[in-house]
């Protein structure tokens, strides 16, 4: 596939893409609402209350209040995506989601800006390493995660199409641009980045740049490897899955607690299946802390070296 | 806004009180305290106030009722079985399964209900929501909130009434069901609310105080703070009785959850048949 020999010298954070698409959503659509709790700022909703001051709420540092809020107004027809940070977005106000969105399978979007690791320097309080995990057991959610600044655009267009609650999580810092703008994506279909035979690897967010330069290396050591773009862990693509189990041996790659996430996810299938075998990469059940993205990710094993070396470990 | 006397909605809301009694008692489950307080006010609300289509309940230019207390549903349930919501023959399926009558509000299975409650100090939010969505769309509809007085321990209640006065919500009339019990005591001694008129007024809500179980003074304060177009947000202060109605479940904290057995239960249609004292 041509994408995935696209240049990746260009760099950008995916709250960028929540920050562009949501304002070309909000023109095109005025039920379109932004419900910020205060950090409009850094979740780049600055466009969209210049723009669309009439369908932006601003409830202050009051996550549950804006959860609330953002249910009431669903009932009346409104699509309104909360912004804040995923550790806010997914814990301080998870019942309020679960009671309110959830339950009643009301149109609500939680779109949240320093998913996983990518806040380094702010430290662990910051960094939502269970996040997804929250909401991947809550009925009637979906759990989405872009790999690049134009994969995300496509997502949260299709999220603001697509009826019911739904969590959205994108990166604080610069994160390589994978796609190209024309890209397709699917909520709950795995895009296919490579075909294989030796080799799965299967990778949300911001790993994808990390196992896409993996499979490269695997290839060149003439290992055969087909490749997942998983951006949604619920409803997962199952069959995505299955077929991956021709092959049988699956490594799973993501910037959040191997507990509960993509690697859960996926292994749930496998054992289900009753074959093959699955090695997960991802942070290891600990909490971050202040550092650059990029030294959080190797403390936790997220690497191109470790997923080429978790790959040759599944192969022997 | 229905063209109804005082007398008829007294009567009313000794029919729905009635209603709730019997539901909890045929699920030996429920509510049945708060319950009661709240009645005269719901009365109001559905048999008067409120413009709504039973035929019709998701008429988009209706008020909205938002009972943020969620668990003296079968007092609002009573109201929507006799508006003719849903059929009478559901008081009898209260907390069943596959009734619309479930334990707590649940706005996927009852209709007339507008949005899923049960989880205190959420409900108000919602209401906010609403209300703020009406502002925005130019609509007159109104939003009407209830919350108990233990409810207003929750913090998120704050969250939703600073919000209310940021945005000049005059069409949210908020009333707080104040019957000063909660589950484990007098809110007084569980958590202490002190002067909860002056501090939704410091917030910055139009407050008004009443006997919550007077239908003379809830008619009249409805319609002035109905009128009020000042925005401000509303706030009535509703001094009730938990139990109100029942004699032996009156200001008895033990009576918040608990079904009436078969002797309490003919006696307490029979105190209500009699009217409130």
């Amino acid at each position: 596939m041509s994408l995935t020999e696209k240049a990746v010298i260009t760099k950008k954070a995916t709250r960028e893409a929540f920050g562009d698409e949501i304002v070309k959503l909000g023109k095109e659509n005025k039920n379109i609402y932004v419900v910020d709790i205060d950090i409009g700022k850094s979740c780049k909703t600055g466009e969209f209350i210049k723009q669309l001051p009439n369908q932006h709420v601003n409830v202050g540092i009051a996550e549950q209040n804006g959860a609330g809020l953002a249910a009431g107004l669903a009932t009346t027809g409104k699509i309104p995506f909360i912004s804040t940070y995923a550790v806010f977005g997914s814990l301080r106000m998870a019942e309020q989601i679960r009671q309110e969105a959830c339950y009643p399978n009301l149109n609500v979007k939680v779109a949240c800006s320093h998913g996983g690791l990518t806040p380094g320097s702010d430290g662990g309080s910051h960094q939502a390493v269970e996040d997804m995990g929250v909401y991947r057991t809550m009925p009637n959610m979906t759990v989405i995660m872009g790999a690049d600044y134009h994969s995300t655009r496509k997502l949260i267009e299709q999220a603001a199409n697509t009826y019911g609650p739904m969590y959205l999580r994108f990166t604080r810092d610069a994160v390589p641009m994978i796609y190209d703008e024309n890209e397709e994506f699917e909520i709950g279909k795995a895009k296919q980045l490579k075909d294989g035979n030796d080799v799965a690897i299967i990778a949300n967010g911001d790993t994808v740049y990390l196992a896409l330069q993996a499979a490269k290396q695997l290839e060149e050591e003439g290992i055969s490897v087909k490749l997942l773009d998983m951006h949604t862990i619920k409803p997962l693509d199952r069959n995505a899955v299955v077929e991956c189990l021709e092959i049988g041996k699956i490594v799973t790659v993501e910037d959040h607690n191997i507990l509960n996430g993509l690697g859960s996810a996926v292994s749930e299938v496998v054992a289900e299946e009753g074959k093959g075998k699955v090695k997960r990469i991802g942070i290891q059940d600990r909490f971050g802390e202040s550092a650059p993205y990029e030294k959080l990710m190797e403390l936790n094993g997220i690497t191109i070296e470790n997923i080429v070396t978790s790959a040759k470990e599944l192969l022997n | 806004m229905k063209e109804v006397s005082v007398a008829e909605l007294q009567e009313k809301a000794i029919e729905l009180r009635k209603t709730a009694i019997t539901m909890i008692f045929e699920a030996q489950s429920g509510h049945p305290g708060g319950s009661l307080s709240a009645a005269d006010i719901i009365t109001a609300l559905y048999f008067k106030e409120m413009n709504i289509d039973p035929q019709n309940p998701k008429w988009e230019d209706r008020d909205r009722f938002v009972l943020s207390k969620g668990h003296v549903a079968p007092i609002q349930y009573a109201a929507l079985a006799l508006r003719g919501f849903v059929s009478y023959e559901n008081v009898y399926k209260l907390r069943q399964y596959g009734s619309p009558f479930q334990g707590h509000p649940d706005m996927k299975k009852c209709p007339g209900i507008d949005i899923s409650t049960g989880s205190l100090g959420q409900g108000l939010s919602c209401g906010v929501g609403m209300a703020l969505a009406g502002k925005r769309d130019e609509k007159d509809y109104r939003v009407f909130a209830m919350v108990g007085d233990g409810e207003c321990q929750e913090g998120q209640i704050w969250e939703a009434v600073q919000t209310a006065v940021k945005y000049k919500l005059d069409n949210l009339i908020v009333f707080v069901d104040n019957n000063r019990l909660q589950i484990d005591g007098f809110c007084e001694e569980i958590m202490p609310l002190q002067d909860i008129e002056k501090k939704f007024e410091v917030f910055g809500f139009e407050t008004k105080r009443i006997d919550g179980h007077s239908m003379e003074e809830i008619v009249q304060t409805l319609d002035e703070v109905t009128k009020a177009k000042n925005g401000k947000p509303k706030c009535i202060i509703a001094d009730t009785i938990k139990g109100k109605g029942v004699s032996y479940m009156e200001d008895i904290c033990s009576w918040h959850g608990v079904a009436p057995n078969e002797q309490e239960y003919e006696q307490a249609l029979e105190e209500l048949a009699g009217g409130l004292r």
